[in-house]
C-alpha cells in the first residue's frame, strides 16, 4: 500500500492535476481583460493597377498603418498576430478577404507601431471586378496565449475605393 | 494429502481471481481512454480533436511538440483563422493560417493558407496545379493550445524502442502489482 511506486504515482497525479488547474486558471483569467485597441490605415498611393493575362485584376498599393494594441497583452499572452485584410463583395463572391500585410507582435513594448509599406501579399481578385470597387480595410488580431484559449477580434475601417481605370 | 490439495486449490483460485481483477482494471483504463477520445470527437465535431504540431512553420506561435485543440463547426471559415487541412496525396495534415478567402453566394469557398514562419504561401504544398483549398480539405480550426505535451508522442513515434520499453515496463507493473 505505501510502497515507493504507490507514492510516486500519487505525487505525479497530484502534480499534473495542479499544473492542469493552473493552466486552466491562466486561460480563464484572460476573460477579465477588456481591451480597447485602435487602428488607423491610410492608402497613400496605388502603385499599379492592371489586368493579369489570365483575366484577373491585380492592384498594388502603398499604405500607412498605425495601431495601438497594447491593451491586448496580458500575463498569459505569448504573442499577437495582426493582419490587415481588404474585404469586398463582387457579383460572383459574397465575400472576398485578402490579407495585405501581417505581422507578429512579440511583446507589449512593440504593440504600438507605425509602418509604411506596400502590400506584402498580392491583391488579386477572382475576376475583373476591382475597377472603382469600394472595399473595407479590416485590422484583425489573433491573440496567442502561453496556454489555453485563443482570442480574435477586428476593427473594420470602411470607405476605401479603388481607381476607375487601370494604371 | 487432502490438506495440501486444499492449499494448492486456494492459491490457484486466488491467482485466477487476481488475474481476472487485473485484466478487468486494465480493460477499464483502455475503454475509458477510448470513451474520452470518442466523446471529444462528438463534442468538437472533428475527426481528430487533438493534434500535435510537427513542424516549425508556425513559429513562434506554435512550436514543435505543442498540442492544438481543434473544433469543427458549420461557421464559415474566415481569414486569420488557423486551420488544419489535408491535401490530396499527403498523409500528414498541416496546421497553417488562412490568408485569403473567396466565398461564393452558394457558400462554396476558396481558401489560401500560409505558415506564419514560411516566406511564401502554401500553393507549393498543395497538390499539383491546385490553387485553392475547399471546404472538404479542412479538418478543423485550432481553438486552444497547450505547450510541450506533444513531445511524448513525437518521441514515441521517432524512437519506437522507447515506446516498447514503456509498454513493457507498464505491463510488468500490472502483472506484479498486488493491489
Amino acid at each position: 500500500m505505501h510502497s515507493f511506486g504507490y507514492r510516486a504515482n500519487a505525487l505525479l497525479t497530484f502534480a499534473i492535476t495542479i499544473l492542469a488547474l493552473m493552466c486552466a486558471m491562466a486561460s480563464l483569467s484572460d476573460n477579465l481583460n477588456s481591451p480597447s485597441p485602435s487602428a488607423h490605415v491610410q492608402v497613400l498611393n496605388v502603385n499599379w493597377f492592371q489586368k493579369q493575362p489570365n483575366g484577373n485584376d491585380e492592384v498594388s498599393m502603398t499604405m500607412n498603418i498605425s495601431a495601438d494594441l497594447q491593451s491586448l497583452f496580458t500575463w498569459n499572452t505569448k504573442q499577437v498576430f495582426v493582419f490587415l485584410a481588404a474585404e469586398y463583395e463582387t457579383p460572383k463572391n459574397s465575400l472576398n478577404q485578402i490579407s495585405l500585410w501581417d505581422g507578429i507582435i512579440p511583446s507589449k513594448e512593440h504593440a504600438k507601431f507605425w509602418i509604411h509599406t506596400s502590400n506584402k501579399y498580392r491583391f488579386i481578385d477572382q475576376g475583373r471586378n476591382l475597377r472603382g470597387k469600394e472595399f473595407n480595410l479590416t485590422m484583425h488580431w489573433h491573440v496567442m496565449p502561453k496556454t489555453g484559449k485563443m482570442f480574435a477580434d477586428k476593427i473594420v475601417m470602411p470607405g476605401y475605393r479603388l481607381p476607375e481605370e487601370y494604371r | 494429502m487432502g490438506w495440501i490439495g486444499e492449499t494448492i486449490d486456494s492459491i490457484k483460485s486466488i491467482q485466477i481471481r487476481q488475474l481476472l481483477t487485473q485484466a478487468v482494471s486494465l480493460g477499464m483504463i483502455v475503454t475509458s481512454a477510448l470513451i474520452i477520445w470518442k466523446a471529444l470527437m462528438c463534442i468538437t465535431g472533428s475527426e481528430s480533436p487533438v493534434v500535435v504540431v510537427l513542424s516549425g512553420s508556425m513559429e513562434p506561435g506554435f512550436k514543435r511538440g505543442d498540442i492544438l485543440f481543434l473544433h469543427m463547426s458549420k461557421d464559415p471559415i474566415r481569414a486569420g483563422e488557423i486551420v488544419v487541412f489535408n491535401v490530396d496525396g499527403r498523409e500528414i495534415p498541416i496546421v497553417h493560417r488562412v490568408i485569403k478567402v473567396h466565398e461564393r453566394q452558394d457558400g462554396e469557398v476558396d481558401i489560401l493558407t500560409k505558415g506564419d514562419n514560411n516566406y511564401g504561401d502554401d500553393r507549393l504544398l498543395y497538390a499539383q496545379g491546385q490553387l485553392w483549398l475547399q471546404r472538404h480539405h479542412i479538418m478543423g480550426r485550432a481553438v486552444g493550445f497547450l505547450p510541450y505535451v506533444g513531445w511524448v508522442t513525437i518521441i514515441m513515434t521517432e524512437k519506437p524502442i522507447i515506446k516498447y520499453i514503456l509498454i513493457g515496463a507498464l505491463g510488468l507493473l500490472v502483472i506484479t502489482s498486488k493491489d
